[in-house]
Protein backbone atom coordinates (compact mmCIF):
# COMPACT_ATOMS: atom_id res chain seq x y z
CA UNK A 1 0.00 0.00 0.00
CA UNK A 2 1.67 3.44 -1.05
CA UNK A 3 -0.53 5.61 1.42
CA UNK A 4 -2.30 4.88 4.25
CA UNK A 5 -3.67 6.55 7.37
CA UNK A 6 -4.43 4.57 9.85
CA UNK A 7 -6.92 5.37 12.92
CA UNK A 8 -6.55 8.98 12.17
CA UNK A 9 -8.01 11.13 15.31
CA UNK A 10 -7.67 14.88 15.77
CA UNK A 11 -8.89 16.67 18.87
CA UNK A 12 -8.80 20.37 19.51
CA UNK A 13 -7.94 21.79 22.63
CA UNK A 14 -9.26 25.20 23.73
CA UNK A 15 -6.31 26.00 26.60
CA UNK A 16 -8.26 29.42 27.77
CA UNK A 17 -11.82 27.66 28.02
CA UNK A 18 -10.53 24.10 28.61
CA UNK A 19 -12.23 23.38 25.91
CA UNK A 20 -12.25 19.93 23.56
CA UNK A 21 -13.50 19.73 20.17
CA UNK A 22 -13.29 16.66 18.35
CA UNK A 23 -12.71 17.91 14.64
CA UNK A 24 -11.99 14.15 13.54
CA UNK A 25 -13.53 11.11 14.61
CA UNK A 26 -11.54 8.34 13.09
CA UNK A 27 -10.64 8.05 9.66
CA UNK A 28 -8.43 4.78 8.00
CA UNK A 29 -7.84 4.67 4.21
CA UNK A 30 -5.32 2.94 1.89
CA UNK A 31 -4.72 4.62 -1.01
CA UNK A 32 -2.85 3.50 -3.72
CA UNK A 33 0.17 4.89 -5.74
CA UNK A 34 -0.69 7.21 -8.45
CA UNK A 35 -4.81 7.14 -7.50
CA UNK A 36 -7.00 10.53 -7.76
CA UNK A 37 -8.54 11.00 -4.75
CA UNK A 38 -11.36 13.22 -4.00
CA UNK A 39 -12.29 14.25 -0.27
CA UNK A 40 -15.92 15.36 0.12
CA UNK A 41 -17.90 16.86 2.95
CA UNK A 42 -20.28 18.86 4.48
CA UNK A 43 -18.40 22.58 5.56
CA UNK A 44 -16.20 22.68 8.36
CA UNK A 45 -16.02 18.40 8.72
CA UNK A 46 -12.32 18.34 8.92
CA UNK A 47 -11.36 18.12 5.61
CA UNK A 48 -8.08 20.78 6.12
CA UNK A 49 -7.54 19.14 8.90
CA UNK A 50 -6.99 16.06 7.66
CA UNK A 51 -4.56 17.25 4.75
CA UNK A 52 -2.80 19.05 7.42
CA UNK A 53 -2.23 16.18 8.99
CA UNK A 54 -0.94 13.86 6.03
CA UNK A 55 1.14 16.82 4.73
CA UNK A 56 3.00 16.36 8.13
CA UNK A 57 2.38 20.12 9.44
CA UNK A 58 -0.38 18.92 12.01
CA UNK A 59 1.60 17.35 14.55
CA UNK A 60 -1.01 16.58 17.74
CA UNK A 61 -2.94 13.91 16.48
CA UNK A 62 -3.90 10.15 16.76
CA UNK A 63 -3.30 7.60 14.38
CA UNK A 64 -0.56 6.94 11.70
CA UNK A 65 0.20 8.24 8.65
CA UNK A 66 2.30 5.84 6.82
CA UNK A 67 4.08 6.25 3.04
CA UNK A 68 5.22 3.49 1.72
CA UNK A 69 5.28 2.43 5.22
CA UNK A 70 7.31 5.19 6.72
CA UNK A 71 5.48 7.15 8.59
CA UNK A 72 5.60 10.82 8.62
CA UNK A 73 6.41 12.98 11.40
CA UNK A 74 7.19 15.87 9.58
CA UNK A 75 6.96 17.81 6.04
CA UNK A 76 8.88 16.55 3.25
CA UNK A 77 9.19 16.66 0.22
CA UNK A 78 7.41 13.11 -0.86
CA UNK A 79 4.34 15.13 -0.21
CA UNK A 80 3.50 18.68 -1.28
CA UNK A 81 0.83 20.66 -0.91
CA UNK A 82 -1.26 23.19 -2.31
CA UNK A 83 -3.35 25.75 -0.55
CA UNK A 84 -7.23 27.35 -1.14
CA UNK A 85 -5.66 30.72 -1.76
CA UNK A 86 -2.74 29.82 -3.05
CA UNK A 87 -0.72 30.90 -0.78
CA UNK A 88 2.09 32.25 -3.22
CA UNK A 89 5.02 35.20 -1.73
CA UNK A 90 3.65 38.14 -2.50
CA UNK A 91 7.29 40.04 -2.48
CA UNK A 92 8.59 37.20 -4.98
CA UNK A 93 8.15 37.38 -8.75
CA UNK A 94 6.47 34.09 -10.39
CA UNK A 95 9.31 32.73 -11.25
CA UNK A 96 10.85 32.69 -7.82
CA UNK A 97 7.82 31.33 -6.36
CA UNK A 98 7.96 28.58 -8.29
CA UNK A 99 11.91 28.21 -7.81
CA UNK A 100 11.03 28.80 -3.56
CA UNK A 101 11.26 24.74 -2.74
CA UNK A 102 14.80 24.09 -4.65
CA UNK A 103 16.45 27.25 -3.09
CA UNK A 104 15.27 26.30 0.18
CA UNK A 105 16.99 22.55 -0.95
CA UNK A 106 20.13 24.55 -1.72
CA UNK A 107 20.14 24.02 -5.28
CA UNK A 108 22.24 26.81 -7.39
CA UNK A 109 20.47 29.60 -8.73
CA UNK A 110 21.33 28.31 -12.68
CA UNK A 111 20.20 24.90 -12.17
CA UNK A 112 17.30 26.00 -10.36
CA UNK A 113 16.51 28.33 -12.79
CA UNK A 114 16.44 25.85 -15.57
CA UNK A 115 14.39 23.48 -13.82
CA UNK A 116 11.77 26.44 -12.95
CA UNK A 117 11.86 27.41 -17.01
CA UNK A 118 11.00 23.78 -17.78
CA UNK A 119 8.05 24.15 -15.05
CA UNK A 120 7.06 27.43 -16.94
CA UNK A 121 6.92 26.47 -20.85
CA UNK A 122 4.74 22.82 -19.21
CA UNK A 123 2.35 25.17 -17.32
CA UNK A 124 2.00 27.33 -20.60
CA UNK A 125 2.90 30.51 -18.55
CA UNK A 126 5.93 32.16 -20.43
CA UNK A 127 6.37 35.92 -20.32
CA UNK A 128 5.04 36.03 -17.33
CA UNK A 129 8.09 35.22 -15.34
CA UNK A 130 9.19 38.40 -13.86
CA UNK A 131 5.61 39.59 -12.94
CA UNK A 132 4.34 39.19 -8.72
CA UNK A 133 1.56 37.32 -7.64
CA UNK A 134 -0.90 40.69 -7.47
CA UNK A 135 -0.40 40.95 -11.11
CA UNK A 136 -1.64 37.23 -12.16
CA UNK A 137 -5.26 36.50 -13.06
CA UNK A 138 -6.44 33.88 -10.26
CA UNK A 139 -5.64 31.35 -12.25
CA UNK A 140 -2.56 32.11 -13.40
CA UNK A 141 -1.77 32.09 -9.62
CA UNK A 142 -3.13 28.69 -8.82
CA UNK A 143 -0.93 27.19 -11.58
CA UNK A 144 1.96 28.94 -10.13
CA UNK A 145 1.17 27.19 -6.90
CA UNK A 146 0.70 23.86 -8.17
CA UNK A 147 4.18 24.28 -10.21
CA UNK A 148 5.76 25.20 -6.89
CA UNK A 149 4.51 22.08 -5.45
CA UNK A 150 5.19 20.01 -8.39
CA UNK A 151 9.06 20.99 -8.93
CA UNK A 152 9.55 19.28 -5.96
CA UNK A 153 9.04 15.98 -7.36
CA UNK A 154 6.41 14.70 -4.54
CA UNK A 155 4.73 11.42 -4.69
CA UNK A 156 1.83 12.57 -2.66
CA UNK A 157 0.55 16.22 -3.65
CA UNK A 158 -2.18 17.38 -0.84
CA UNK A 159 -4.55 19.94 -2.49
CA UNK A 160 -6.94 21.87 -0.54
CA UNK A 161 -10.18 23.39 -2.30
CA UNK A 162 -7.60 24.71 -5.09
CA UNK A 163 -10.09 25.96 -7.68
CA UNK A 164 -12.71 26.99 -4.40
CA UNK A 165 -11.68 31.14 -5.78
CA UNK A 166 -12.42 31.05 -9.23
CA UNK A 167 -14.84 31.38 -11.78
CA UNK A 168 -16.71 28.99 -13.62
CA UNK A 169 -15.12 28.71 -16.35
CA UNK A 170 -11.84 28.98 -15.20
CA UNK A 171 -12.08 26.35 -13.02
CA UNK A 172 -13.57 23.82 -15.53
CA UNK A 173 -10.17 24.66 -17.54
CA UNK A 174 -7.98 24.46 -14.76
CA UNK A 175 -9.58 21.04 -13.94
CA UNK A 176 -8.87 19.81 -17.45
CA UNK A 177 -5.28 21.29 -17.33
CA UNK A 178 -5.27 19.27 -13.55
CA UNK A 179 -6.20 15.93 -15.42
CA UNK A 180 -3.54 16.53 -17.93
CA UNK A 181 -0.79 16.64 -16.08
CA UNK A 182 -2.00 13.69 -13.91
CA UNK A 183 -1.83 11.41 -16.60
CA UNK A 184 1.29 12.58 -17.55
CA UNK A 185 2.93 12.07 -13.86
CA UNK A 186 2.85 8.92 -11.72
CA UNK A 187 1.77 10.84 -9.05
CA UNK A 188 -0.73 10.64 -6.14
CA UNK A 189 -3.25 13.17 -6.07
CA UNK A 190 -5.65 13.98 -2.83
CA UNK A 191 -8.01 16.25 -3.58
CA UNK A 192 -10.55 18.20 -1.07
CA UNK A 193 -13.22 19.70 -2.05
CA UNK A 194 -16.66 20.99 -1.48
CA UNK A 195 -17.97 20.36 -5.03
CA UNK A 196 -19.31 17.17 -5.72
CA UNK A 197 -19.36 17.59 -9.51
CA UNK A 198 -15.53 18.36 -9.12
CA UNK A 199 -15.01 15.76 -7.45
CA UNK A 200 -16.64 13.17 -9.97
CA UNK A 201 -14.82 14.53 -13.04
CA UNK A 202 -11.42 13.87 -11.73
CA UNK A 203 -11.52 11.23 -8.89
CA UNK A 204 -10.54 7.61 -9.22
CA UNK A 205 -11.92 7.23 -6.22
CA UNK A 206 -14.32 9.87 -3.83
CA UNK A 207 -14.29 9.88 0.04
CA UNK A 208 -17.55 10.81 1.36
CA UNK A 209 -16.95 12.40 4.91
CA UNK A 210 -19.44 12.86 7.93
CA UNK A 211 -19.84 16.11 9.04
CA UNK A 212 -17.69 17.06 12.16
CA UNK A 213 -16.61 14.88 14.23
CA UNK A 214 -15.48 13.42 10.33
CA UNK A 215 -15.22 9.94 9.83
CA UNK A 216 -15.63 8.28 6.43
CA UNK A 217 -19.36 7.46 5.47
CA UNK A 218 -19.12 6.19 2.17
CA UNK A 219 -16.17 5.84 -0.87
CA UNK A 220 -17.29 5.79 -4.29
CA UNK A 221 -15.10 3.56 -7.11
CA UNK A 222 -15.88 5.26 -10.17
CA UNK A 223 -13.14 4.32 -13.20
CA UNK A 224 -15.10 5.54 -16.65
CA UNK A 225 -12.49 6.50 -18.87
CA UNK A 226 -10.72 9.82 -18.84
CA UNK A 227 -11.32 12.91 -20.51
CA UNK A 228 -14.73 12.28 -19.01
CA UNK A 229 -18.38 13.58 -20.07
CA UNK A 230 -19.61 15.86 -16.96
CA UNK A 231 -22.83 14.70 -17.92
CA UNK A 232 -23.02 11.43 -18.23
CA UNK A 233 -25.45 8.84 -17.01
CA UNK A 234 -23.10 6.92 -14.87
CA UNK A 235 -21.72 10.49 -13.52
CA UNK A 236 -25.05 11.87 -12.79
CA UNK A 237 -25.87 8.76 -10.66
CA UNK A 238 -22.70 9.14 -8.45
CA UNK A 239 -23.48 12.97 -8.09
CA UNK A 240 -26.75 12.39 -7.25
CA UNK A 241 -25.94 9.96 -4.99
CA UNK A 242 -23.13 11.86 -2.64
CA UNK A 243 -25.26 15.03 -3.14
CA UNK A 244 -28.38 13.10 -0.91
CA UNK A 245 -25.60 11.83 1.38
CA UNK A 246 -24.70 15.23 1.69
CA UNK A 247 -28.09 16.72 2.24
CA UNK A 248 -28.54 13.80 5.13
CA UNK A 249 -25.53 15.15 6.74
CA UNK A 250 -26.78 18.43 6.65
CA UNK A 251 -30.39 18.08 8.22
CA UNK A 252 -30.04 15.32 10.77
CA UNK A 253 -26.88 13.77 13.26
CA UNK A 254 -24.69 11.28 11.12
CA UNK A 255 -26.81 8.08 10.70
CA UNK A 256 -26.25 6.48 7.81
CA UNK A 257 -23.39 4.52 6.24
CA UNK A 258 -20.30 3.17 8.15
CA UNK B 1 3.45 74.95 -11.77
CA UNK B 2 -0.42 75.40 -11.04
CA UNK B 3 -0.55 74.05 -7.54
CA UNK B 4 2.02 76.68 -6.35
CA UNK B 5 0.64 79.09 -7.61
CA UNK B 6 -1.59 79.97 -4.15
CA UNK B 7 1.64 79.75 -2.36
CA UNK B 8 3.09 82.07 -4.75
CA UNK B 9 0.13 84.34 -3.65
CA UNK B 10 0.63 84.42 -0.23
CA UNK B 11 4.25 84.96 -0.51
CA UNK B 12 3.32 88.10 -2.16
CA UNK B 13 0.59 89.34 -0.22
CA UNK B 14 3.11 88.58 2.97
CA UNK B 15 6.11 90.71 1.17
CA UNK B 16 3.31 93.31 0.56
CA UNK B 17 1.79 93.62 3.95
CA UNK B 18 5.29 93.63 5.12
CA UNK B 19 6.68 96.66 2.85
CA UNK B 20 3.23 98.88 3.25
CA UNK B 21 4.72 98.67 7.34
CA UNK B 22 0.99 96.71 8.49
CA UNK B 23 3.04 93.92 10.18
CA UNK B 24 6.44 94.74 12.09
CA UNK B 25 9.32 93.28 10.80
CA UNK B 26 10.15 92.47 14.18
CA UNK B 27 7.71 90.26 14.59
CA UNK B 28 7.16 88.85 11.29
CA UNK B 29 10.72 89.72 8.77
CA UNK B 30 9.26 89.40 5.13
CA UNK B 31 9.49 86.78 2.65
CA UNK B 32 12.86 88.86 1.17
CA UNK B 33 14.49 89.50 4.40
CA UNK B 34 14.18 86.07 5.49
CA UNK B 35 15.72 85.18 2.22
CA UNK B 36 18.46 87.55 3.32
CA UNK B 37 18.63 85.82 6.75
CA UNK B 38 18.69 82.48 4.83
CA UNK B 39 21.72 83.99 3.06
CA UNK B 40 23.50 85.82 6.43
CA UNK B 41 23.39 81.64 7.69
CA UNK B 42 24.80 80.81 4.99
CA UNK B 43 27.76 83.18 4.82
CA UNK B 44 28.00 84.65 8.48
CA UNK B 45 26.70 81.91 10.26
CA UNK B 46 24.95 82.32 13.56
CA UNK B 47 26.89 82.92 15.56
CA UNK B 48 29.30 84.37 13.50
CA UNK B 49 32.00 82.19 12.04
CA UNK B 50 29.32 78.85 12.84
CA UNK B 51 27.82 78.20 9.00
CA UNK B 52 25.04 77.02 8.32
CA UNK B 53 26.72 74.01 6.55
CA UNK B 54 28.18 72.81 9.99
CA UNK B 55 25.17 73.74 11.51
CA UNK B 56 23.08 70.79 9.21
CA UNK B 57 26.22 68.13 9.35
CA UNK B 58 26.11 67.76 13.44
CA UNK B 59 22.59 68.02 13.29
CA UNK B 60 22.45 64.72 10.84
CA UNK B 61 25.24 63.00 12.50
CA UNK B 62 23.26 63.36 15.87
CA UNK B 63 19.98 62.20 14.12
CA UNK B 64 22.27 59.31 12.25
CA UNK B 65 23.57 58.09 15.89
CA UNK B 66 20.41 58.05 17.34
CA UNK B 67 18.55 56.82 14.72
CA UNK B 68 20.82 53.69 13.92
CA UNK B 69 21.01 52.90 17.39
CA UNK B 70 17.08 52.64 17.11
CA UNK B 71 17.00 50.37 14.54
CA UNK B 72 19.47 48.46 15.69
CA UNK B 73 18.27 47.42 18.21
CA UNK B 74 14.57 47.67 17.13
CA UNK B 75 14.12 45.78 14.26
CA UNK B 76 15.32 42.76 15.81
CA UNK B 77 13.62 43.29 19.03
CA UNK B 78 10.88 43.82 17.08
CA UNK B 79 11.15 41.11 14.93
CA UNK B 80 11.65 38.77 18.32
CA UNK B 81 8.67 40.22 19.92
CA UNK B 82 6.80 39.56 16.69
CA UNK B 83 7.49 35.77 15.88
CA UNK B 84 7.94 34.53 19.84
CA UNK B 85 4.94 35.12 21.84
CA UNK B 86 6.84 34.79 25.16
CA UNK B 87 8.98 37.33 23.83
CA UNK B 88 6.81 40.01 23.44
CA UNK B 89 4.40 39.20 26.59
CA UNK B 90 7.65 39.82 28.58
CA UNK B 91 8.57 43.06 26.31
CA UNK B 92 5.53 44.69 26.28
CA UNK B 93 4.76 45.84 29.70
CA UNK B 94 7.70 47.00 29.96
CA UNK B 95 7.47 48.74 26.55
CA UNK B 96 4.34 50.12 27.19
CA UNK B 97 5.33 51.63 30.83
CA UNK B 98 8.17 53.52 29.54
CA UNK B 99 6.63 54.19 25.74
CA UNK B 100 4.50 57.21 27.16
CA UNK B 101 6.89 59.36 28.71
CA UNK B 102 7.96 61.95 26.10
CA UNK B 103 11.19 61.64 24.67
CA UNK B 104 11.90 65.36 25.57
CA UNK B 105 10.77 64.31 29.23
CA UNK B 106 14.00 62.39 29.61
CA UNK B 107 16.33 65.41 28.59
CA UNK B 108 17.07 66.39 32.05
CA UNK B 109 18.02 62.40 33.59
CA UNK B 110 20.21 62.28 29.98
CA UNK B 111 21.88 64.94 31.13
CA UNK B 112 22.54 63.79 34.29
CA UNK B 113 23.75 60.26 32.92
CA UNK B 114 25.31 61.41 29.78
CA UNK B 115 26.15 65.04 30.48
CA UNK B 116 25.59 67.66 27.71
CA UNK B 117 26.84 66.91 24.66
CA UNK B 118 26.70 64.16 21.47
CA UNK B 119 25.68 61.22 23.56
CA UNK B 120 22.75 62.93 25.41
CA UNK B 121 21.55 63.99 22.26
CA UNK B 122 21.75 60.90 20.36
CA UNK B 123 20.24 59.25 23.28
CA UNK B 124 16.82 61.49 23.33
CA UNK B 125 17.11 60.79 19.60
CA UNK B 126 17.47 57.32 19.82
CA UNK B 127 14.38 57.21 22.36
CA UNK B 128 12.08 59.50 19.72
CA UNK B 129 13.04 56.65 17.06
CA UNK B 130 13.29 53.31 19.13
CA UNK B 131 9.66 52.63 19.19
CA UNK B 132 8.44 53.30 16.37
CA UNK B 133 10.79 51.24 14.69
CA UNK B 134 10.33 48.52 17.39
CA UNK B 135 6.56 48.13 17.26
CA UNK B 136 6.08 48.72 13.63
CA UNK B 137 8.30 45.46 13.58
CA UNK B 138 6.57 43.62 15.80
CA UNK B 139 3.40 44.24 13.88
CA UNK B 140 4.76 43.74 10.90
CA UNK B 141 5.44 40.19 11.81
CA UNK B 142 2.37 39.76 13.52
CA UNK B 143 0.84 40.84 9.84
CA UNK B 144 2.09 37.72 7.75
CA UNK B 145 -0.57 35.83 6.71
CA UNK B 146 0.02 32.17 8.79
CA UNK B 147 -0.28 30.41 5.40
CA UNK B 148 2.41 32.06 4.14
CA UNK B 149 4.80 30.15 7.11
CA UNK B 150 2.86 27.28 6.17
CA UNK B 151 3.49 27.08 3.05
CA UNK B 152 6.94 27.56 3.63
CA UNK B 153 6.94 24.99 5.70
CA UNK B 154 5.06 22.56 3.69
CA UNK B 155 8.54 23.13 1.41
CA UNK B 156 10.59 21.72 4.21
CA UNK B 157 11.96 25.18 5.64
CA UNK B 158 13.88 25.20 8.01
CA UNK B 159 13.17 27.86 10.91
CA UNK B 160 16.13 29.78 9.43
CA UNK B 161 14.64 29.71 6.12
CA UNK B 162 11.40 30.91 7.76
CA UNK B 163 12.98 33.76 9.31
CA UNK B 164 14.70 34.85 6.13
CA UNK B 165 12.77 34.05 3.09
CA UNK B 166 9.07 34.53 4.62
CA UNK B 167 9.28 36.85 8.19
CA UNK B 168 12.04 39.69 6.94
CA UNK B 169 10.69 39.99 3.44
CA UNK B 170 7.01 39.68 5.16
CA UNK B 171 7.73 42.72 7.53
CA UNK B 172 9.62 44.73 4.99
CA UNK B 173 6.38 47.18 4.25
CA UNK B 174 6.04 47.08 8.18
CA UNK B 175 9.43 48.10 9.09
CA UNK B 176 10.34 50.63 6.61
CA UNK B 177 6.86 52.45 8.03
CA UNK B 178 8.60 52.34 11.09
CA UNK B 179 11.71 53.79 9.86
CA UNK B 180 9.76 56.90 8.28
CA UNK B 181 7.98 57.49 11.71
CA UNK B 182 11.10 56.80 13.24
CA UNK B 183 13.15 59.43 11.21
CA UNK B 184 10.32 61.80 11.52
CA UNK B 185 9.94 61.67 15.45
CA UNK B 186 13.81 61.84 15.77
CA UNK B 187 13.88 65.18 13.52
CA UNK B 188 11.50 66.48 15.53
CA UNK B 189 13.02 65.78 19.01
CA UNK B 190 16.46 66.78 17.49
CA UNK B 191 15.78 70.22 17.38
CA UNK B 192 14.38 70.06 21.22
CA UNK B 193 17.28 68.07 22.44
CA UNK B 194 19.69 71.17 21.20
CA UNK B 195 17.67 73.57 22.68
CA UNK B 196 18.99 72.36 25.99
CA UNK B 197 22.44 73.25 24.77
CA UNK B 198 25.27 71.40 23.32
CA UNK B 199 28.93 70.99 23.47
CA UNK B 200 29.86 71.52 20.55
CA UNK B 201 28.16 75.09 19.25
CA UNK B 202 27.07 73.95 16.26
CA UNK B 203 23.35 71.84 15.47
CA UNK B 204 20.35 73.71 14.13
CA UNK B 205 18.45 73.93 16.61
CA UNK B 206 21.24 75.47 18.92
CA UNK B 207 21.04 78.01 16.06
CA UNK B 208 18.05 78.97 15.86
CA UNK B 209 17.94 79.38 19.69
CA UNK B 210 21.22 81.62 19.26
CA UNK B 211 19.45 83.84 16.57
CA UNK B 212 16.46 84.34 19.34
CA UNK B 213 19.26 85.29 21.95
CA UNK B 214 20.25 88.04 19.51
CA UNK B 215 16.81 88.96 18.55
CA UNK B 216 16.77 88.15 14.88
CA UNK B 217 13.55 86.43 13.34
CA UNK B 218 14.68 86.49 10.00
CA UNK B 219 17.01 84.05 10.94
CA UNK B 220 15.20 82.17 12.85
CA UNK B 221 12.79 81.57 10.41
CA UNK B 222 14.93 81.15 7.98
CA UNK B 223 16.72 78.52 10.36
CA UNK B 224 12.86 76.85 10.31
CA UNK B 225 12.58 76.38 6.81
CA UNK B 226 16.33 74.80 6.85
CA UNK B 227 14.87 72.09 9.59
CA UNK B 228 11.58 71.74 7.60
CA UNK B 229 12.97 71.44 4.11
CA UNK B 230 15.58 68.85 5.39
CA UNK B 231 12.98 66.64 7.32
CA UNK B 232 10.83 66.64 3.74
CA UNK B 233 14.24 65.45 1.66
CA UNK B 234 15.79 62.51 4.54
CA UNK B 235 11.36 61.84 4.25
CA UNK B 236 11.25 61.58 0.68
CA UNK B 237 14.78 60.02 0.07
CA UNK B 238 12.44 56.97 2.31
CA UNK B 239 10.02 56.64 0.47
CA UNK B 240 11.81 56.45 -2.24
CA UNK B 241 14.42 53.60 -0.72
CA UNK B 242 10.73 51.99 0.21
CA UNK B 243 9.30 51.32 -3.14
CA UNK B 244 12.62 50.70 -4.63
CA UNK B 245 12.61 47.49 -2.58
CA UNK B 246 9.41 46.57 -3.20
CA UNK B 247 8.02 46.89 -6.47
CA UNK B 248 5.32 44.32 -5.86
CA UNK B 249 3.06 46.77 -4.76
Amino acid sequence: MHLELIGIKKTFVDEKQGKETSAIAHIDLQIEGGQFISIVGPSGCGKSTLLRIISGLEKSFEGEVLLEGQKILKPEHEVGLVFQQYALFPWRTMCKNIEVGLEIMGMSKIERRTIAEEYIRLFGMNGFEDLYPSQLSGGMQQRVAIARTLIMNPKVVLMDEPFGSLDSQTRNDMQEFLMDLWQKRNVTIIFVTHNVDESVFLSDRIVVLSKRPARVLRIFEFDSPRPRDRTSKVANDIRREIIGILRQERIEPSSIGN
Amino acid sequence: MGRYLPLIILLCLWQVLSSLGIVASYILPSPIEIAAGFWALLTVGMPPGHLLYYHILYSLYRVGLGFSIACALGIPLGLLMGWFPRFYRLFSPIIELVRPIPPLAWIPIAIVWLGIGIRSAAFIIFLGAFFPVLLNTASGVLSINPILIDAAKALSATQKDIFFKVLLPGSLPSIFIGMRVGMGVAWMTLVAAEFSGVKEGYGLGFMIMTARDIQRPDEILAGMFVIGMIGFIIDWLFRTWESSTRPWV
